[in-house]
């Protein structure tokens, strides 16, 4: 079972549900308030067979759009629900006609979903449960207030395969390793990219493959004060720039915007 | 679009293709207001480069411009392709994120500020990765942020293109203006061609490349509002055309209706010529009326 499947099962149970084969959605709740959350899990039998493992395709990309602004529509005018956006990505799909088809345009989607519930006053937590990885996790989970992330080896975050990542800056996958050391945003561990100060501290002892009911207390417990942080902070994402580890490994992206607001006029 | 009648403006005409980036944004803002902001004096150049014995450039190759456009306070964000292929690092994609953050505050303070996108871009540098990608993720929550609010324009021309998580960006702007030279999507054709092979997508084959992500294509197939010339004056007064139309009424990004049936009906009878998604997507609902206000623009003498 994939990753995500596992955990959307672990904390919705009975509630989840499959508006395609390959998205997975449930309204449950934590701390008492209702959730949903929201995965994309494999589907051997997709007719867009570049999207069969889990990536996030054209199908998977319009249907967490919908279903994230679907949410925000029904809650206009009550009590915003959280959105829980379940991380397990190989990626986004890599095909023909996902080209063709405009896939940018469907993780634009599902992006300015996320965001626009975030902006609505939605809490938004991105629970990374296996990899999140490249476009598609700038669609599916970057997006969110709150990012947590399980501490394991099968939790990781990058911008491209580690094959491939080396092969366009003519490494050899040794070498990035090596020069991972020295440099954090080359890494592919989930350690390292929390010291760029992208997420909360990482939640450890779980057993991510078969979670048992501590385990799914423990995350639990960690959503709901991610999601009650959410709540009662500010709408936007200034709160990775105002992390420890933004001040020490993102200074430069701190001394741009103190620069440019000089400079503004 | 193009400019017909006469051949003198044809010949007269000012390539925008063949402009760097900080030329390319004094081209779109009104004749003397450009003024760049943290330029290559200032020095804010990556961190990252050096340590993997690549030289960083001192604007980290993008270009931020206050000026006006059409008299109105506007900022221009420009990609500069010939640095590391136009790669998005910490401090470039910070640069453009940090921009949009500022023109929304002036907004909620009354001094609302005309943003422009020029892409030329691979999207995330991956010697950057990880930080690459967060500044993308930041630099979306921007034009998400902004464009309810003012529209959010953008201009890919070429011939790099506009790819990866850039793609993404494009795909949220309020209106995007192409040339036929330009090329737009989420994977690029290289990209495909390592992770799925030859027979899925074959990155040396040009005509492939631009019947599926070419200018032309984009706009036909609605994800693109205007195609223009490689006319540096046609493109700004494109840009200014977009302006005078406002925030429009619903993104394209928000139509998970119409597109949803859209790539269902592509996935059970995929598209063998990409052409036939002119016919079954059709142009952008605002092309017409864009088309309309650049007209107006260029009949109204200066």
């Amino acid at each position: 079972m994939s990753r995500g499947r596992t955990w959307m099962k672990a904390l919705a149970g009975d509630a989840v549900e499959a508006p395609v084969p390959s998205v997975l959605c449930a309204d449950g709740e934590v701390d008492g308030c209702t959730a949903r959350f929201l995965a994309v899990v494999p589907d051997p039998e997709s007719p867009f067979q570049r999207a069969r493992n889990g990536e996030l395709g054209l199908r998977e990309a319009w249907t967490l759009a919908r279903l994230v602004r679907e949410a925000a529509e029904s809650d206009l005018s009550g009590s915003r629900r959280a959105i829980v956006a379940v991380v397990d990505l190989p990626g986004q799909a890599y095909g023909r006609l996902e080209e063709t088809a405009a896939l940018h345009l469907a993780l634009a989607a599902a992006s300015d979903a996320y965001a626009t519930a975030r902006l609505a006053g939605h809490p938004v937590v991105a629970l990374i449960v296996g990899e999140a990885l490249s476009g598609g996790f700038l669609a599916h989970g970057f997006q969110a207030n709150r990012i947590l992330a399980l501490d394991d080896p099968g939790v990781t975050v990058h911008a491209m395969h580690e094959e491939a990542a080396a092969r366009v800056t003519m490494r050899t996958v040794a070498d990035l390793r090596r020069l991972a050391d020295s440099v954090p945003p080359l890494a592919f561990d989930a350690a390292t990219w929390a010291s760029l100060g992208m997420c909360e501290p990482l939640i450890g002892g779980v057993d991510v493959e078969d979670p048992g009911p501590d385990d799914v207390r423990t995350v639990r417990q960690r959503l709901a004060a991610s999601i009650s942080e959410a709540r009662d902070s500010p709408r936007d994402l200034s709160v990775r720039l105002a992390s420890e580890g933004a001040r020490e490994n993102r200074q430069a992206s701190i001394a741009v915007r103190a620069k440019l607001a000089e400079q503004w006029g | 679009m193009t400019r017909t009648g006469s051949w003198r403006p044809t010949l007269a005409r000012r390539s925008f293709i063949e402009l760097p980036a900080r030329e390319r944004s004094r081209a779109i803002l009104d004749e003397g207001t450009f003024r760049e902001l943290l330029g290559p004096f200032d020095r804010l150049m990556s961190p990252w480069l050096p340590r993997q014995g690549i030289v960083p450039q001192s604007d980290d190759g993008v270009v931020v411009a206050r000026g006006e456009i059409d008299g109105r306070a506007a900022v221009v964000l420009a990609v500069e392709s010939a640095f590391q292929g136009g790669s998005i690092g910490e401090v470039g994609g910070s640069k453009m994120a940090g921009a949009l953050e500022l023109a929304l505050r002036d907004y909620d303070d009354g001094r609302p500020v005309r943003p422009v996108i020029l892409f030329e871009t691979g999207g995330v540098r991956l010697q950057e990765a990880n930080l690459g990608l967060a500044v993308i993720a930041e630099l979306n929550a921007a034009v998400s942020a902004l464009r309810p609010v003012v529209p959010v324009v953008g201009v890919s021309a070429g011939m790099v293109g506009c790819f990866g998580g850039m793609g993404i960006t494009a795909g949220l702007c309020s209106y995007l203006i192409l040339t036929r030279q330009a090329r737009l999507g989420l994977n690029g054709p290289q990209v495909i061609e390592q992770e799925a092979g030859v027979e899925e997508f074959d990155s040396e084959d040009r005509a492939l490349i631009y019947a599926v992500d070419g200018g032309e294509q984009r706009f036909e197939m609605g994800v693109a509002d205007a195609l223009v010339d490689d006319d540096a004056s046609l493109v700004r007064d494109t840009v200014r055309a977009a302006f005078s139309l406002g925030v429009p009424e619903v993104h394209r990004s928000q139509e998970f209706g119409r597109y949803g049936e859209l790539v269902e009906r592509a996935a059970s009878s995929p598209p063998t010529d990409p052409a036939s998604l002119r016919t079954s997507w059709g142009r952008s609902e605002v092309s017409q009326r864009l088309a309309d206000a650049v007209q107006e623009i260029e009949e109204t003498p200066a």
